[in-house]
């Protein structure tokens, strides 16, 4: 028998396993296709102050093992997601649920950070400071240490909850950032975003994507992900959640012994919508095979 | 939506880069012309999204044109091979509206998704016209099919090689239409609805992530909000669309 649990800033979850933000929506388009509650948690669509419409379209483009996308954060706005997405994730799933908070200002992440903090369903905060895709904020404050480090103080003085911080790949050094996070009063850290990209069609031979960047996910990104998460467990002592083109039981193990508490699965949900049920399926099978029993014994085992 | 593995049971050229395709295997997950299915093909990371352009119990049929290097490398596969599909997705056309005389409206690969609807309409027992634009006559496809269900056909082609010459626009009749459907390029669908009298579906097509709501990648900025175009479309009425 292998235990699956793990230990999260507090929260017990059942498996390490947690469908990342933007990859999942509210929950709602995966809720009939299997039981949600079999997750850790789910990290939902990265909420505003405002409802935002997003990006022009095409907003997807397609490369070897990944794909780039530059939706723009559309979401209906903290309030719509507080008064109709939290009330209808409670009809599927009854563990706390990671609210991403996203914005363009200081005072945008104070405010979603209060207002999602206070939800009962929301388990922990998870603030986007390295979103690729919008111009004027999130990664603006994720690709500076000091902005970083203001977005998190603010918010940590507004919430009790879980500050869980998603960290920009975008950057010279991600240590920095992640240090600067945690003496901010960070809780945890989630790593990594997208990492910037683009794609030229050769019909127009201009840039595919409207606004020319995408955010690159998928297996392409894996190796530097995990090569992330190992740098800053060396860093910090606040727990990480890692993700990064995450696509098997095999890739989550690696992320742990990286030095990951919890895993988020990304873009894999969208080629293959039952991909963390069936990661959460596999993961005894593989424990197995290379002898592993507890996984929370093995976070950063590699180091 | 349901995950299924679809084996191919017939693969052949049937137009100028144009490419029949029927799949056996589960297909209750359709329920309306339309609707579309989703399929992985090895060696690209993204499924790729083809309207249905019939089905029964046990089998689909897809057209599809080699636009890209991943439906140029679906021309090599053959029959007996498994694929890897995502079915029944997104809300097809809604014959419930159509009236007495409905007009069908496609445009090249905006083509075979309407004849499924076409086949629907006329089991109702509506008075169907079709009107088909390609860009050359070897690029002209399904116009016999519609024929035979009974509907009455007109082709453009920009050429003339076929039909009469011109957009797709130049070939429809809106005299008694009582609704129009369309599936084809954006440009094509625009053009319709400027000249176009009285209610229409209009079937879009966009770049799509996961094609099933996850990811809105597809959106459509409508009357009603950004919508989800494999989602809660593809088949979007016009007024939705404010088009």
């Amino acid at each position: 028998m292998v235990d699956l649990k793990v230990t999260l800033c507090g929260i017990e979850l059942d498996n390490p396993i947690i469908p990342a933000s933007g990859t999942f929506g509210f929950g709602q388009d995966f809720a009939g296709l299997y039981d949600l509650n079999r997750l850790g948690s789910f990290s939902f669509k990265g909420t505003t102050l405002a409802p935002r419409e997003g990006n022009p379209t095409p907003r997807i483009a397609e490369c070897y093992a990944g794909m780039l996308n530059a939706v723009g954060l559309q979401n209906p706005g903290v309030h719509k997601v507080i008064s109709e997405e939290l009330p209808r994730i409670a009809t599927f799933f009854s563990k706390p649920v990671m609210a991403n908070v996203s914005g363009f200002a200081i005072s945008e992440y104070v405010e979603v950070g209060r207002l999602l903090g206070a939800q009962e369903q929301v388990g922990g905060l998870e603030v986007n400071i390295s979103c690729p895709n919008v111009h004027g904020g999130g990664m603006a404050f994720g690709t500076d240490a000091k902005a970083a480090a203001e977005v998190t103080g603010a918010v940590r003085k507004v919430t009790d909850k879980p500050l869980i911080i998603k960290l920009s790949p975008n950057v010279t050094d991600i240590v920095e950032v992640a240090r600067a996070c945690e003496d901010a009063g960070a809780d945890g850290l989630s790593l990594i975003n997208t990492l910037l990209g683009m794609r030229i069609d050769l019909k127009t031979k201009k840039p595919l994507l409207p606004f020319t960047t995408g955010g690159l996910s998928g297996p392409a990104v894996f190796p530097v992900a995990l090569r992330m998460v190992y740098q800053v467990y060396e860093a910090v002592k606040i727990p990480l959640i890692g993700m990064g083109g995450v696509s098997s039981a095999r890739d989550v193990i690696e992320m742990m012994l990286a030095g990951a508490t919890a895993v988020q699965v990304g873009s894999a949900n969208l080629i293959n919508p039952f991909a963390c049920p069936q990661i959460i399926d596999a993961l005894p099978e593989v424990m197995d095979q290379y002898g592993i029993t507890n996984l929370q014994e093995i976070i950063g085992g590699a180091h | 939506m349901k995950q299924t593995t679809y084996v191919i049971a017939e693969h052949t050229k049937i137009a100028r880069q144009t490419y029949f395709m029927r799949l056996s295997g589960d297909t209750s997950a359709f329920t309306q012309p339309g609707q579309f299915l989703n399929i992985t093909l090895p060696g690209y990371y993204l499924r790729r999204p083809f309207s249905i352009c019939d089905w029964r119990m046990g089998e689909a049929d897809i057209i599809y044109k080699v636009l890209g290097e991943g439906t140029k490398d679906m021309t090599a596969f053959e029959a007996g091979m498994e694929l890897d599909t995502l079915t029944g997705l997104g809300n097809g056309f809604d014959t419930s509206t159509s009236g007495e005389s409905p007009l069908l409206i496609g445009g090249g690969v905006g083509v075979p998704p309407l004849l499924a609807l076409c086949k629907e309409l006329r089991a109702q027992g509506r008075q169907v016209k079709v009107a088909l634009g390609f860009g050359s006559a070897d690029e002209v496809f399904l116009a016999d099919a519609f024929q035979a269900l009974g509907a009455e056909v007109a082709v453009a082609t920009m050429d003339g090689t076929a039909g009469i010459k011109g957009l797709v626009t130049d070939a429809c009749d809106f005299k008694n239409c009582s609704q129009f459907y369309a599936c084809g390029p954006t440009a094509m669908l625009k053009a319709i609805c400027a000249v176009a009298p009285g209610p229409g579906q209009l079937s879009l097509e966009e770049r799509m992530g996961c094609g099933f709501g996850a990811c809105v990648g597809c959106t459509v900025f409508t009357t009603e909000g950004p919508l989800r175009v494999c989602k809660e479309g593809p088949v979007f009425k016009r007024e939705v669309l404010g088009w």
